[in-house]
């Protein structure tokens, strides 16, 4: 996350050209990582936990050097939650944006900052002390310049990844893991663009723009953030994008506008001098008068005029059109136009290209993190936003601190044979098990869409396997990933709004927006648990070619558990329930758990069992009522007492298929039943 | 209105919200949507009323169409062939079809009483008039009671044969359905003959397509929510944290129950350990904990603890012991109790043994240890008395288990006739101590030689022990008995274990006092509770047969070794076979996948329907059909939705999946 690459970066090629390194002097590790930034520290803690030999090598002199200098006016805005009300630290973390994974409690970044938005300057700290604490080995001070390939059989990928840094010296890689960010300022070129400010060397003290009128171009947090700091004391602030302001509350994507910045949206819509406007940036041209003041004008005017300079002679729009939005003169413009990735370190031999036009920014990667174009390199942390840009939170940090973990994941499997971790359970445990993680996972919930938990039955659906978010893009190729067998059958956990709830032009407060029955849980707009059941491992083209905004080619079944406002899904009827009969389904079985009377009587009436008798009862662990559980049984007609059972019977043995079990009238039974028949009405 | 559109040429179409005419009407309901069919038509004067039918089924465009369609059909038909072959609009609308059987002597007044039936059940039924000729009328069938419904069954024959005192013939829409021939003795009795037949498939219509899914029918789930606002003595046990966990369970011996809130099996298993905390209030050194896993997921995962409820026992100096009993009171108690004292406990004098042996050392325990296991060595017999260490440990809470290694152990060696190292087993049923040599014994099979002994040759079944007697796989010979056990059946019984007889078998007994759902069991064997004592053979293992010895016979040796004898020369008829029917799910789940379908491609009309079933329907279509026991008898009209939702499936399928198909 060094801003400052790009300035280095030159300098440090000279270096390298004047002092070649001497051949074979050179430091081997099998994981080397870009950057002590967030991702950087977060992937170093995974390996080092791991016992692997890995290096992270930092370009300043400590680690988190972004959150030094960024964001300018200090405070972050990802929120730091520091009560909800639970004492689940997983679930908790659902709502603690900054901190990384770790196993020291002291970790957590509620110790750091009693801010909701917190100080960068914390952040800082907290990195620090992330390093520090776990022993993490990181090089400071060490830029690296130039990374290129070397073919050789051996390497666990057939090549290994040569580093220089700035003083020439080299550093042999077997897996290269970077975790940059995003460091270099995103430029528009247009006539005039040279008299804009970056964001990254603005002035950040109101003072400075006190009746001054002020041009912004961009309209992203850092553009908003900007803003808000000077809305105050400037005459007015106009803002220019190429696109209509996206608000995250509208689009549940948190790269977009937050609220706590929107202070401007407020002033302009009530019309009070400020205002925001889209334009293609590329169109325009901005000039700058004898006075200093800048003019805006369009590019295509300057062509006419060759390139005779002198401001007063450039047409501007307002000539023709003479109530033209941008009339006035500008003070000061200022770029906040957000950043990219830094591309120039990387050799071509690396085939590291820039993604679509849509997420030019970012490299080009797999849904594994792993370059698409060399083995062995991985993009981990905000430069791999390319995998969910703008759908969900992979390129912060409460989002990144989970693929960054399926990365090592992946790599512990390929490298050292250690399949994806697991718990191993019997079919009994299915919806326990999926409930659990719903209500409390915080991976599943911030990267919606693009980690889910997998479910792998074993033979006859009498146990299962339980993975925790896997990237599920690659789903296809989940079998060779982690080490585990698909054959029988799968189930995959997605958190999901709802399919056109979202988006920067939707009224997302609208009346009927929330779901409340579990028949209509598919129509659920907020973030809600969808389970996929499969029978075979989707292929590589089904999940290529699935159907449109689906996540996932089209399953055997699927299931929602309806939203929850409080997204607390353990309802016995409105979210266990409908689950356990899906489940049910799906396994084509009966999933109840029963009383060890139940049991009892079913060993001795019945050649078959169901799980739960099974699994439990029969292995002497049966659950016996209590006398309170037994009255409230009879009462409900799910249990019998058999001590009052009369003389006169009819056949009437439960059935699994039966809908009301044992309702049937029996004899002395009968008034007991009429009883409770009357109660429930 | 889209009927109106559709028919208006044919008829005119009125609305009205006038309530005094539609009280002159007649209406019973005004307050709800109702559709009348004026026949005016067969009217010239207008001063006359017409006649009028009123729709009963709900308005819907489907059901308003086949109203109107059986308005137009017409009101009477009259034929003389075989009722099977008849087909007339009603059958496509799903409607039955009575025909009143004539004969040419009383053709004129069945005409008048066929008209009239038929105006009455305008729009329920077709009406048609039956006339009996001689010509396919070739058998008459002897129907020694006639005055009952009597179905009858076509065969693949083209003579169809009205018994001869039928009057009515009712004909189902359904295929297949056999013909019903009806003997009714007026109009009345046909017409709510009809009416509760067809009302009956309606309803029947409505349980299958919409039983209701969110009625809960897991017993411990639907039991723990109905006892959810009682309050429970919670404090009795110390409830433990992330922060408190390690310190506490450093500091003294705990039993930890790991639970989580919002399971039911765990909710429910928490009432028995309150229960246990109550008991032991005041008089264990075991302090009682329990830690909500829902809230503390890490301690639990630390802890290696991943289902849930688990019972986890932490002594200082041990490592935690993992508590596998029963999850109930009884067990969990005696794992408690038991556990008081070290497993093996060391016992260091001769007269401490005879006080062990006896059950005066440990008197409190012995309640929950029918054996006292006691461990004999020579003091120089390390590895022997570590193999028996191993077991002991293995058995903690089980079973007391003790261990001598003194000097003077010989003297007790010679009392017991055991060749050393040995172990005694002291049953304190019935006061003797039986000796085992061990030597070169692993523990293993040391724990082996301990729980066989733990099984009695005769013992009680219950709800508690049946899992232990259950596993060997053998047929369960049990004899019920209400109260207990006739001391002369117990011991023709032992006679027979003693002369070997009963070696294939595992032998039982079962007293409905203590074990109620016997009740149950008897039930399913037997349909009535039969008279007891009753001694029953239960093969579960091998075709579910279950045999009952005659009642009629006393329970003797002799008479016992016989039957044996006879059932296993194949003589016996069993009186029941246990169903083998697999646990299959209880009720069907919501198909939101066909919710999703219907609502993309636009044809959803109202609720979508939808239920999970319908995927085995299409996969497992054959399948069912052959398990005649799975194949539910689904009206047509719930059958009709899923042939609609089928297409709709498949041809969504086809849009959505163009590169790729499923299924």
């Amino acid at each position: 996350m060094g801003l400052s690459a790009a300035l280095w970066g030159p300098l440090g090629l000279l270096l390298s050209l004047a002092l070649p390194p001497a051949v074979g002097a050179h430091t081997h590790r099998d994981y080397c990582v870009l950057g002590a930034g967030p991702a950087g520290l977060q992937v170093a803690a995974f390996l080092h936990h791991a016992g692997r030999d890995y290096e992270v090598f930092e370009r300043t002199p400590a680690p988190g050097s972004f959150f030094m200098r960024y964001p300018r006016h200090r405070k972050l805005i990802s929120i730091n939650k520091r009560y909800t009300g639970k004492n689940n630290a997983e679930f908790n973390l659902r709502h603690d944006w900054n901190s990384l994974l770790s196993h020291d409690p002291r970790l957590v970044f509620r110790h750091y900052s009693r801010a909701y938005f917190p100080d960068a300057g914390d952040m800082v700290r907290y990195l620090r002390d992330f390093a520090d604490r776990l022993g993490l080995h990181v090089r400071y001070n060490t830029n690296i310049v130039h990374v290129t390939l070397k073919k050789d059989w051996q390497a666990w990928n057939s090549h290994y990844f040569i580093l220089t840094n700035q003083k020439g010296q080299v550093y042999q890689c077997s897996v290269l893991l970077v975790a940059t960010g995003l460091s270099v300022p995103n430029l528009v070129d247009f006539p005039g663009s040279e008299y804009a400010e970056g964001y990254e060397s603005v002035s950040v003290d109101p003072e400075d723009f006190v009746g001054q009128n002020v041009l912004i171009l961009g309209r992203g947090n850092s553009a908003f953030e900007t803003a808000e700091n000077i809305l105050g004391v400037t005459n007015f602030i106009h803002m220019l994008s190429r696109s209509r302001v996206r608000l995250s509350w509208a689009t549940h994507y948190v790269g977009d506008l937050r609220a706590i910045n929107n202070g401007l949206l407020d002033t302009y819509q009530l019309k009070s001098l400020d205002g925001l406007l889209e334009s293609d940036l590329r169109d325009l041209a901005i000039v700058k008068d004898a006075k200093g003041k800048f003019h805006i004008t369009l590019g295509f005017f300057l062509e006419e005029t060759n390139a005779s300079r002198s401001a007063d002679a450039i047409p501007l729009p307002q000539d023709d059109n003479d109530n033209f939005a941008m009339r006035v003169a500008y003070d000061r413009v200022i770029r906040c136009l957000g950043w990219k990735f830094d591309f120039s370190i990387f050799n071509q031999s690396l085939r590291l290209s820039s993604g679509s036009e849509f997420s030019k920014k970012y490299p080009l990667i797999r849904a594994s993190y792993e370059s698409k174009g060399t083995r062995g390199l991985f993009i981990l942390g905000t430069a791999s936003h390319s995998v969910d840009y703008r759908k969900s939170a992979g390129g912060f940090i409460h989002g990144f601190r989970y693929t960054v973990r399926a990365v090592h994941r992946l790599l512990e499997h390929r490298h050292h044979g250690i399949p994806w971790p697991c718990t191993e359970h019997p079919t009994t445990q299915l919806t326990n098990s999926i409930i659990r993680r719903v209500n409390e996972a915080s991976g599943l919930y911030q990267m919606f869409g693009v980690l889910a938990d997998v479910i792998l039955l074993k033979e006859n659906a009498t146990a299962f396997e339980y993975l925790e978010e896997f990237p599920m893009q690659m789903l296809a190729q989940l079998e060779t990933l982690t080490g585990r067998t698909a054959k029988h059958g799968l189930f995959i956990i997605n958190m999901e709004y709802g399919k056109n709830f979202s988006g920067p032009d939707k009224d997302v407060f609208f009346h009927d927006r929330s779901v409340g029955h579990t028949e209509d849980a598919w129509q659920s707009n907020f973030l809600h648990p969808v389970i996929y059941y499969y029978r075979h491992l989707p292929t590589e083209q089904e999940v290529r070619f699935r159907p449109a905004h689906w996540p996932l080619p089209r399953p055997t079944a699927i299931h929602h558990i309806v939203e929850d406002f409080l997204t607390d899904w353990t309802a016995p009827v409105g979210h266990i329930l409908p689950l356990r009969r899906f489940l049910e389904n799906c396994l084509d079985t009966d999933l109840r758990s029963f009383y060890a009377e139940s049991c009892f009587l079913f060993t001795l009436t019945r050649q078959k069992l169901p799980p739960f008798c099974q699994q439990g009862y029969l292995r002497k662990q049966g659950l016996v009522y209590t006398k309170s559980l037994q009255q409230h049984g009879v009462e409900s007609g799910l249990l019998r007492d058999y001590a009052t059972m009369g003389q006169v019977l009819e056949d009437s043995s439960r059935q699994p298929g039966d809908q009301e079990p044992v309702n049937q009238p029996l004899g002395t039974g009968h008034l007991i039943h009429l009883d409770s028949n009357k109660e429930e009405l | 209105m889209e009927a109106a559109f559709v028919y208006g040429t044919a008829y005119q179409f009125v609305l009205t919200t006038e309530i005094a005419l539609l009280e002159s009407i007649g209406s019973e309901d005004i307050e709800r949507a109702h559709l009348y069919f004026f026949h005016c038509n067969l009217i010239s004067d207008l001063t006359q009323q017409c006649r009028r039918t009123l729709m009963r089924q709900p308005l819907t465009t489907l059901n308003i169409h086949a109203f109107v369609k059986t308005m137009k059909a017409p009101l009477l038909t009259e034929v003389a062939e075989d009722p099977q072959q008849v087909s007339t609009v009603h059958l496509q609308l799903g409607l039955p079809l009575v025909f009143i059987v004539s004969q040419k002597a009383t053709y004129e007044a069945d005409r008048r009483t066929a008209e009239w039936v038929a105006w009455r059940l305008l729009g329920k039924a077709g009406v048609l008039l039956l006339l009996r000729l001689t010509s396919w009328m070739t058998v008459t069938l002897q129907i020694s009671n006639i005055k009952h419904l009597f179905p009858f069954r076509k065969r693949d024959s083209l003579e169809v044969n009205i018994p001869q005192h039928t009057n009515v013939v009712f004909r189902r829409a359904e295929k297949e359905v056999p013909l019903e021939f009806l003997v009714l003795t007026d109009i009345d009795s046909i017409i709510s003959y009809v009416e509760d037949n067809v009302e009956m498939e309606e309803n029947k219509d409505s349980d299958v397509e919409d039983p209701d899914l969110d009625i809960q029918d897991d017993e411990v789930a639907e039991t723990v929510y109905r006892d959810r606002k009682r309050q429970l003595p919670l404090e009795v046990t110390m409830e433990l944290t992330e922060e408190t966990f390690h310190a506490t369970v450093m500091a003294s011996d705990s039993i930890v129950l790991f639970y989580a809130g919002w399971q039911a099996v765990s909710m429910a298993f928490l009432q028995s350990y309150i229960d246990v905390a109550v008991k032991l209030k005041g008089t264990s050194t075991m302090l009682l904990t329990r830690i909500n896993c829902a809230d503390w997921s890490g301690v639990c995962t630390k802890q290696n603890v991943t289902e849930f409820p688990a019972v986890k026992m932490y002594k200082k100096g041990e490592n935690p012991v993992s508590y596998a009993g029963m999850l109930g009171t009884e067990d969990l108690l005696k794992f408690i109790q038991l556990n008081r004292i070290s497993c093996p406990v060391s016992i260091t004098s001769i007269q401490e043994v005879e006080e062990y042996l006896n059950g005066e050392l440990y008197e409190d325990l012995v309640t929950y240890s029918s054996v006292s296991v006691l461990g004999l060595f020579s003091p120089a017999m390390t590895t022997a008395k570590e193999d028996f260490t191993e077991a002991g440990n293995y058995l903690k809470g089980c079973v007391l288990t003790g261990i001598y290694s003194e000097e003077d152990v010989w003297i007790l060696a010679n009392k017991h006739a055991a060749t050393l190292p040995a172990l005694l087993l002291a049953k304190h049923k019935d006061g003797k101590i039986e000796s085992i040599p061990l030597a070169g014994t692993p523990a293993q099979d040391i724990v082996q030689i301990i729980t066989n002994a733990l099984q009695e040759t005769f013992p009680e079944i219950t709800v508690e022990n049946l899992p232990t007697y259950f596993k060997p796989q053998k047929p369960l010979l049990i004899l019920f008995s209400d109260g207990s056990i006739n001391p002369q059946h117990r011991e023709a019984i032992l006679t027979l274990v003693a002369q070997k007889h009963l070696d294939s078998f595992t032998p039982c007994w079962l007293n409905l006092k203590n074990t109620p759902v016997g009740r149950g069991i008897l039930q399913v064997y037997f349909g009535l509770l039969p008279p007891l004592p009753l001694l029953v053979l239960v093969n579960q293992h091998s075709g579910g047969h279950v045999f009952a010895f005659p009642s009629d016979q006393s329970i003797t040796e002799q008479n016992l070794a016989l039957w044996l004898k006879k059932l296993e020369a194949g003589l016996e008829n069993h009186i029941t076979i246990l169903s083998a029917q697999e646990w299959k799910p209880p009720l069907p789940a919501y198909n939101f996948l066909s919710m999703m379908d219907a609502a993309t491609s636009q044809h959803a009309t109202g609720k979508a329907p939808g239920r999970m079933k319908e995927i085995d329907v299409q996969e497992n279509d054959k399948e069912r059909h052959e398990d005649k026991l799975t194949v539910k008898k689904e009206p047509v009209e719930t059958l009709r939705i899923k042939h609609w939702n089928r297409n709709n499936w498949f041809k969504e399928t086809e849009k959505s999946l163009k590169p790729h198909t499923e299924l």
